[in-house]
């Protein structure tokens, strides 16, 4: 029997069907975006609670109104201010340390001014928003506060746990990231939970007033 | 006598393509890859606002979105222009929120309800009053973890004067 070779397949039509597949894939491709800012709603409790008394040194009142104009209450003073300067007013707010005998800050770095917050703890910030404040508004001085927040664990994970050569927010995106090992993430959770209760998020939002 | 030899007529050599399958199935991988399908088509603008502190939401199935914005051009002449919002593929009122959030928990595994994050794709356009509706909603129906979807970016840039 003769020996006959294998007749070649012509694969010049090759990159004609890879282009089509190509475009389609073009055509249907969205990069989603899957990244924000993660908040927690306060639930909706019916039972009659007591109206706790807060200092109003403790107490950081952000107004956001329909001129998306920012209104700043706190330590005795009341101005408007841009949302440039929010983070540095509410780092200054937050770290301030005045608080004398029990409720003495350790561990602030501020300038203890007797009118302005006691420790991390007892400061408050609130945030009340008109209903016609736009939303990139409020997400940018939400932002800022959540900055804020940040800028001090950051500092506190620091100085807490200096051979660890990460920040707070590293530390978390690292707890967070299903690929770390799980011996990491539970060295890793204490840490991050003993310096959540440090400086916990005491963030309330008022409901918004209507405009007329 | 020339030690270089005359090129024989003027026709260039063909360039050769045979590489260029190779070429076109690097890029088709590549889409392949980073291609998600979208659930939803969109009928509304959804210009997300910036931020810079944000955090990664992983598992998409433990997701759900709530879209809200200004209906989008073909839809302006029935639904106007006040912002509006979304669920799965057609307009909402607020009121329908709860009855969205119990079918699709009903649609998950019973021990995966505690971890469901509602994420809220707001225009930034849109007006607080409309997201704080949809978030007493939620309060009611207690499905209580938000994510704000933003996109990564200089939040104060991000602010139109």
């Amino acid at each position: 029997m003769a020996k006959r070779s294998a007749p070649e397949v012509n694969a010049g039509s090759m990159a004609d069907i890879a282009f089509l597949l190509l475009i389609f894939f073009l055509v249907t491709t969205t990069i989603e975006t899957d990244s924000g800012l993660n908040r927690k709603l306060p639930p909706i409790d019916d039972t009659e609670q007591e109206d706790v008394i807060i200092k109003e040194k403790n107490i950081f009142q952000l107004n956001v109104n329909k001129n998306n104009q920012l209104f700043l209450k706190t330590g005795g003073e009341e101005k408007v201010i841009q949302i440039k300067d929010l983070r540095k007013a509410a780092v200054a707010f937050l770290d301030n340390g005045g608080g004398t005998g029990p409720d003495a800050c350790k561990r602030c770095q501020g300038k203890k001014n007797p009118r302005s917050s006691d420790n991390f703890d007892k400061a408050i910030i609130s945030l009340q928003s008109d209903r016609a404040t736009k939303y990139d508004t409020y997400i940018a001085v939400q932002n800022e506060i959540i900055a804020a927040y940040n800028t001090l664990r950051n500092r506190e994970f620091e100085r807490s746990f200096p051979n660890l050569g990460m920040s707070f927010v590293e530390a978390e995106k690292r707890y967070s990231d299903p690929r770390t090992p799980s011996t990491e993430k539970a060295k890793l959770k204490d840490k991050l939970e003993e310096i959540k209760i440090l400086i916990p998020q005491k963030f309330s939002e008022a409901e918004p007033k209507k405009s007329n | 006598m020339s030690k270089f030899k005359k090129k024989k007529g003027g026709d260039l050599p063909a360039i050769s393509t045979a590489s260029l399958p190779d070429i076109v199935f690097m890029l088709l991988f590549f889409f392949m890859v980073a291609t998600v399908m979208r659930q939803n088509t969109l009928m509304i603008e959804n210009n997300l606002p910036f931020a810079d502190q944000v955090e990664k939401l992983d598992k998409k199935d433990l997701v759900m979105y709530i879209y809200a914005g200004k209906p989008s051009s073909n839809y302006k002449s029935t639904y106007g222009t006040e912002a509006r919002i979304q669920l799965n593929d057609k307009f909402a009122e607020v009121s329908e929120i709860p009855a969205f959030i119990a079918a699709e928990r009903a649609s998950k595994r019973e021990e995966l309800i505690p971890f469901l994050t509602t994420a809220l794709k707001v225009d930034s356009d849109a007006n607080m009053g409309l997201v704080t509706d949809i978030k007493q909603e939620l309060r009611k129906v207690n499905a209580l973890k938000i994510n704000y979807t933003t996109k990564k970016g200089d939040a104060l840039q991000g602010l139109k004067k």
